[in-house]
């Protein structure tokens, strides 16, 4: 098996064989060959940039070109077994939106989120007096696409406030999977949520 | 090498009493097709793609012939290596019935009446248009085409097979194309067949043998250029140009290059489309609308095929909301649809131009597919 980004072998980890997937923000369509090739999945992606759309149909996923946030619209209740998040909900305008639409058409949602309170995040905050620049979040202030900025606390919050259930959530670090005090040790998080 | 020549064939069917029965409830028999071949067809009979043309387009999709060297209309799309790969795909183009360059239209001879059919020649529809292929691809013995494909018009024929013929194919690209006809596709139509109906010369239809209605049908193909251009190309190409002179005339001659663009490309078209084919075939057009009385989830009830739906950011006669609309509507029905709107300036003729980006796409597309 080829080496996988740690994000996408989580991901892989957390869905069922077969599954039919609906990918939000899917980029070149790479974790959705991914799921198509090790788990036989049935893979369906949005993606907003048209570069990357020639690079998903090369990669044999179905892909429909649009934005994230009116995306959804399209698809019925419990359409998908599993919609994924991946890296996008903290670009899209309306992330509440999209989590509710996830929800309504897919059975579980899969979110992953760059954790903006890693340690070394909160210690150029505090040290620097910067905005912070980390491994899970690369960008500057002026350049950034991330139009949200979000912890892993925040999230779980988010969650619990509207009844949503995590069944399951990882954490992402420098070199391993992170288990204790994620919210200041990792890079980004993957949550597994049902209604 | 010689064998690169390509040469229009001929397939005639429906002698009555099996004449073609056709939408109106209107008989047509017999029909020829004019149909161009490119590449092998497999033993197993699976490798085929049936190409449709659009509204003034013909069966000579690629190659050229013996005698004249003008490449077919998609030839950059269609041959060895290229988007459509000849080396590994059968692919087949014919003329459409009510058409003018070799299959039956109004032009035609009227076996009744040893005359050309002219008013005569029933209306045809994008169905009728598709059936008569679908005797075509019977004839060949090909049970299954691996892909039915076309823009614009040749969108629309390849959307009602895949919903006539679910069973007999596997793929659709269906370029810059539409779902139905809309009032403004329909109205800048009639404003075409106006112009040649008004040429005295028109005759009712009733002209073969005599002078034909040129005026009228070159101020409806320059109606048709217009729309197939995008504002900003038009903009780019010609600009404000003047043509074969150094300052404004001050009187009607031709001033502008756009001018004597349109004068130069309607004057060729006049020498090789007939007038009436142009009124029927655009009626066929208008007359298009897959959903009719019912609601467009439910037509795609019938269809199997996968879809890869291409649109064109500039293109303004066939928005890609219109196919949007249709896209969300397959999804509604589970079907298998990629959707990508390709960012160019070319508007609606970009199926014929933008060739990087189609190429690509449909590579993948098709390669996707087994054979």
């Amino acid at each position: 098996m080829e080496t996988l980004r740690p994000d996408h072998k989580l991901i892989l980890e957390m869905i069922e064989p077969d599954s039919h997937v609906l990918d939000l923000g899917c980029g070149d369509g790479e974790l959705l060959s991914l799921l198509m090739k090790h788990k036989h999945c049935r893979a369906t992606g949005i993606e907003i940039d048209e570069k990357a759309i020639y690079k998903c149909i090369e990669h044999g996923v179905t892909v429909s070109h649009g934005d994230i946030d009116s995306g959804l619209e399209d698809y019925g209740d419990q359409r998908f077994d599993y919609v994924i998040l991946n890296e996008s909900l903290q670009e899209v305008l309306n992330p509440e939106k999209v989590i509710r639409e996830a929800l309504r058409v897919g059975k579980k949602v899969i979110v992953g989120i760059p954790n903006f309170c890693h340690i070394s995040a909160r210690l150029q905050i505090f040290f620097l007096g910067k905005v912070p620049v980390t491994k899970g979040l690369p960008y500057k202030w002026y350049n950034t696409p991330n139009l949200r900025f979000l912890s892993i606390k925040d999230f779980r919050q988010f969650c619990a406030e509207r009844g949503i259930i995590v069944e399951r959530e990882r954490a992402i670090g420098a070199s391993r999977e992170v288990f204790f005090a994620r919210n200041l040790f990792a890079y980004a998080a993957i949550f597994l949520l049902r209604k | 090498m010689n064998d690169s020549f390509v040469e229009p064939q001929y397939f005639t069917f429906g002698h009555p009493p099996d004449e073609l029965v056709l939408k109106s409830g209107l008989k047509l028999g017999p029909v020829t097709l004019a149909y161009e071949t490119y590449g092998r067809l497999n033993a197993a009979k699976t490798n085929a793609i049936l190409v449709f043309h659009a509204l003034t387009g013909d069966a000579h999709a690629a190659g050229v012939h013996k005698d004249v060297q003008n490449p077919g209309w998609w030839d950059p799309m269609i041959g060895p290596g290229k988007a459509f790969d000849t080396a590994r795909y059968f692919v087949i183009c014919a003329n459409v019935i009510g058409g003018c360059k070799g299959s039956t239209g109004p032009a035609s001879i009227n076996p009744a009446t040893n005359k050309p059919y002219g008013l005569s020649f029933p209306v045809v529809t994008i169905e009728d248009m598709v059936a008569a292929q679908k005797r075509l691809i019977d004839h060949l013995g090909i049970k299954q085409l691996l892909c039915v494909t076309g823009g614009s018009m040749g969108g629309l024929q390849a959307l009602k097979w895949s919903l006539l013929y679910p069973d007999t194919v596997r793929s659709a690209i269906l370029i810059a194309t539409n779902y139905r006809h809309t009032a403004q596709q329909i109205a800048l139509h009639e404003v075409a067949r106006q112009a040649i109906m008004s040429d005295p010369d028109w005759q009712a239809g009733d002209y073969y043998g005599k002078s034909v209605p040129a005026r009228g049908l070159a101020v409806s193909r320059m109606i048709g250029h217009i729309t197939y251009m995008s504002e900003r190309s038009m903009d780019e190409k010609f600009g404000r140009k003047l043509k074969g002179k150094e300052r404004l005339g001050y009187d009607f001659s031709h001033d502008f290059e756009v001018e004597s663009y349109l004068k130069y490309r309607s004057d060729n078209f006049v020498q090789r489309f007939d007038a009436n084919s142009y009124l029927y075939i655009s009626k066929a057009l208008d007359y298009f609308d897959i959903a009719e009385d019912s609601d467009l989830q439910q037509v795609f009830k019938s269809a199997a095929a996968k879809f890869l739906i291409i649109t064109f950011t500039s293109d303004w006669l066939y928005p890609s909301y219109q196919s949007k609309e249709m896209v969300k509507a397959m999804k509604a029905n589970h079907l298998d649809v990629s959707f990508i709107e390709i960012e160019t300036n070319y508007g609606h003729d970009s199926f014929l131009v933008e060739i990087e980006g189609q190429s690509k796409l449909i590579k993948s597309f098709l390669g996707n597919l087994p054979v």
